[in-house]
């Protein structure tokens, strides 16, 4: 029995280790990456920013200087081997040194290599500077040419995602409060009938929306608007939006509107004054739900907002990157980055409520 | 309240109904349309004007925001200057109508548009010609097309795929969501290992693709590998291998996408979970521990069976999300390498083929297969009392 009692936990936490560890390393290689200059991305592996060992060379020397005779059997650092040996690269019997001939036979060189524990660190701010800023950046490779490549201008589509996503956040959730309103606390024909559509649409995938609605934004000259998809996101997450503010409003305690009705108070000044406040809690937990859902979309951005790269959104530039730059991580890394950093923010210092609109029910359709 | 606003309805002359039905549906109406004529207008000049980016996008966000706001107050504003019977009668659908007309517009609507496009070839119904002359039109094919869907290979592989979205991004995710869950739960660092597995949640779909493009990517033999899971096979001693792009070993190379989305829907399962976990009587777990009952027993005979419930919501709600799977596939492959889903044939039918009627036959395929979800979601709601 006494052992079970440290077995037990350290089992519990050297599994939960592992995974956690498996589910963080993707993203912390991204962003190693993305600090990384383009030359080291492109040659060593992300973890090499980790102590590791490496060849490094610690001399080169004249074989002729040393007497030695390439014909036969040479002795150097500690390595013993015939030219062609050498040629190829030897290794001392401990592993940790790597004698090279260098040259041809008659006037070459011998390079001697020790292993030794090292970091990769040549962190850089470039590959951020690319793909934030729309001038060409000029880049000066290891062998000491310059080359100039364009800048991405991702700061442009950060702007577009922000005036995209703040409207289909802030619109939805307005005209959802309304009518959540209306559903917990006014009586009129239809109610029924209505909520039941909502709570039917819930689930209704929005592609089979996608064609039709492109036939009325083209008769209506809205193709590639932020008005055109402010207003898609906005009847997409509706239906959402209603059923869970309408779970919310509906439990606030009757007998605060009932006093209110008493004093006067007119349904919309009762809906401004009180049941708003009252409901930020469910407020924030949509907002933060249809904001990250807006943030990140492909789909209804790419459906609508079409192909003029000045209006496009942060997911479609990333997902152009991937397309025409797909090898060129300097680049993808970054542009990650950017894409991912405010929902990151949004994420981590409002998670209470995210967690809360999830238990709550938030499934999108 | 309600009884005695009934009884007025029905005590109101035909005529004064009929004006009634029409102000509710007009307020419906309206809203959103001078919402949109306005907003519409104001993007017009804010397009032809000179300003820097970011002062037009924060003009067209207040202008976007106030705009909705100030027709609520405009319209709740003469509704309620109207005499009292006609502002009960007219109120509550300058709350509810907007939301309705929208819902309507966007989602209704577009389902038996979508079903009626179906019914054509790839132009859709011919121009100019009245509703029930299309169907006469050589543009009407009946349902030809969902005869396609269920022969053509493409499709049939785009199924398969799906089923394997739906079947392993399910499983896995919710088997991977109970473990951290069930870890975390008897951990003293549950708040920080629940927020790294969680965090995915916050990455699109797009930038997951490129954090899991950049794990896999692939280097010749000979040249050190600089996707961290050929690092490691070659380390191991193997030959590195294209994971989601690997021929050689479909349909299989599927689940090597569909673990990008496990791995973002672990946290979702887990935060449910792990509430639900939290709802357990210490009482019961107690008494099956003094009973003898060993942990793992007490995980299988009771926990499980208590948050079943739980279990089949997140299940469902991945499975509807997996049925639905675009941006993955479509940033990963591109559909390339038999990797094909129903949701990337109906984006490149629709709009790279440009063959609407296909395209729409397949998004009704779609929404077919969410109907059971539907039903059961309507079946809740009528058990519930409170409406």
């Amino acid at each position: 029995m006494k052992s079970r009692k440290w077995v037990g936990p350290l089992l519990v936490n050297g599994s939960l280790l592992i995974i956690v560890l498996i589910w963080s390393i993707p993203t912390v290689g991204l962003l190693v990456s993305s600090f990384r200059s383009r030359f080291d991305i492109q040659t060593t592996g992300w973890w090499n920013v980790l102590p590791h060992r490496e060849w490094k060379k610690v001399a080169e020397l004249d074989p002729r200087e040393l007497g030695l005779n390439p014909d036969g059997v040479m002795s150097v650092e500690g390595v013993q081997g015939t030219f062609e040996q050498l040629r190829a690269g030897l290794r001392s019997p401990d592993g940790d040194t790597r004698v090279t001939w260098l040259g041809n036979k008659r006037l070459g060189r011998i390079e001697v290599q020790k292993r030794v524990w090292t970091v990769t660190w040549n962190f850089t701010l470039d590959n951020y500077k690319q793909v934030l800023l729309g001038a060409e950046i000029k880049v000066t490779k290891p062998d000491g040419t310059v080359e100039t490549s364009p800048g991405q201008n991702l700061s442009q589509a950060f702007l577009n995602s922000l005036a995209v996503s703040i409207p289909s956040t802030v619109i939805p959730i307005l005209i959802a409060a309304f009518a959540a309103y209306a559903f917990a606390w006014m009586s009129f024909p239809g109610r029924k009938a209505m909520f039941i559509l909502v709570v039917g649409l819930l689930v209704v995938p929005l592609q089979i929306a996608l064609v039709p609605i492109l036939r009325d934004y083209n008769t209506l000259k809205l193709n590639g608007t932020f008005l055109a998809i402010w207003l898609a996101h906005t009847g997409f997450g509706l239906a959402l939006a209603t059923y869970l503010l309408f779970n919310y409003i509906r439990t606030l305690p009757r007998e605060t509107l009932e006093s209110a009705f008493i004093d006067g108070a007119s349904h919309f000044t009762i809906f401004l004054r009180l049941i708003l406040p009252l409901s930020v809690p469910a407020l924030a937990s949509f907002a933060i739900f249809q904001f990250l859902w807006v943030w990140n979309d492909y789909l209804v951005a790419l459906t609508f907002l079409g192909v003029d790269p000045t209006y496009k959104v942060l997911t479609q530039r990333l997902a152009d990157l991937t397309g025409t730059f797909g090898n060129q991580w300097h680049l993808l890394t970054a542009g990650a980055f950017v894409t991912m950093i405010l929902p990151m923010i949004v994420f981590f210092s409002l998670q209470r409520y995210f967690v809360r609109g999830l238990l709550a029910g938030s499934v999108k359709g | 309240m309600a009884h005695r606003e009934v009884a007025q309805e029905r005590r109101l002359g035909a005529g004064a109904r009929f004006l009634a039905w029409l102000g509710r549906v007009l307020l419906a109406v309206m809203i959103p349309l001078i919402a949109f004529v306005v907003i519409y207008e104001g993007f017009l000049f804010l397009r032809d004007s000179q300003a820097p980016r970011w002062i037009i996008a924060a003009v067209a966000i207040v202008w976007g925001v106030g705009g909705v706001a100030l027709l609520y107050w405009v319209f709740n504003g003469i509704v309620e200057r109207l005499p009292d019977v006609w502002t009960q009668r007219l109120q509550p659908f300058v709350f509810v109508g907007p939301a309705m007309a929208i819902l309507i517009w966007y989602l209704a609507l577009p389902a038996v548009r979508t079903f009626y496009l179906s019914l054509f070839g790839r132009d859709g119904p011919p121009q100019g010609v009245g509703f029930f002359q299309s169907f006469t039109s050589d543009a009407f094919v009946g349902f030809q097309n969902y005869v396609a869907i269920f022969t053509e290979r493409l499709l049939t592989e785009a199924f398969r795929n799906n089923l394997m979205w739906i079947v392993f991004g399910s499983t896995f995710s919710v088997i991977f969501g109970l473990l951290v869950a069930t870890l975390a739960d008897r951990s003293r660092f549950e708040r920080v290992a629940k927020s790294l597995v969680f965090l995915p949640m916050a990455i699109s779909f797009v930038g997951a693709s490129v954090i899991w493009n950049f794990m896999y990517e692939v280097r010749p033999v000979g040249q050190p590998q600089i996707g961290l899971l050929n690092a490691l096979l070659v380390a191991a001693g193997g030959n590195p291998v294209a994971w989601d792009k690997w021929v050689a070993i479909a349909p299989w190379n599927n689940l090597f996408l569909i673990l990008i989305v496990v791995w973002l829907q672990t946290g979702y399962a887990m935060v449910l979970f792990s509430a639900a976990l939290k709802g357990i009587p210490d009482e019961i777990l107690e008494a099956a521990r003094v009973d003898g009952a060993t942990e793992i027993q007490v995980f299988f005979r009771i926990m499980i069976p208590y948050i079943m419930g739980t279990i089949i919501t997140v299940w469902t709600t991945i499975v509807i999300f997996t049925l639905k799977i675009f941006d993955v596939v479509w940033v990963m492959t591109g559909g390339q390498f038999g990797t094909h889903v129903i949701a990337t044939q109906f984006y490149r039918q629709s709009f790279t083929a440009r063959n609407s009627g296909y395209g729409s036959a397949i998004a009704i395929i779609l929404l077919l297969t969410v109907i059971p979800v539907m039903i059961y979601n309507l079946r809740q709601f009528r058990e519930q009392e409170a409406f």
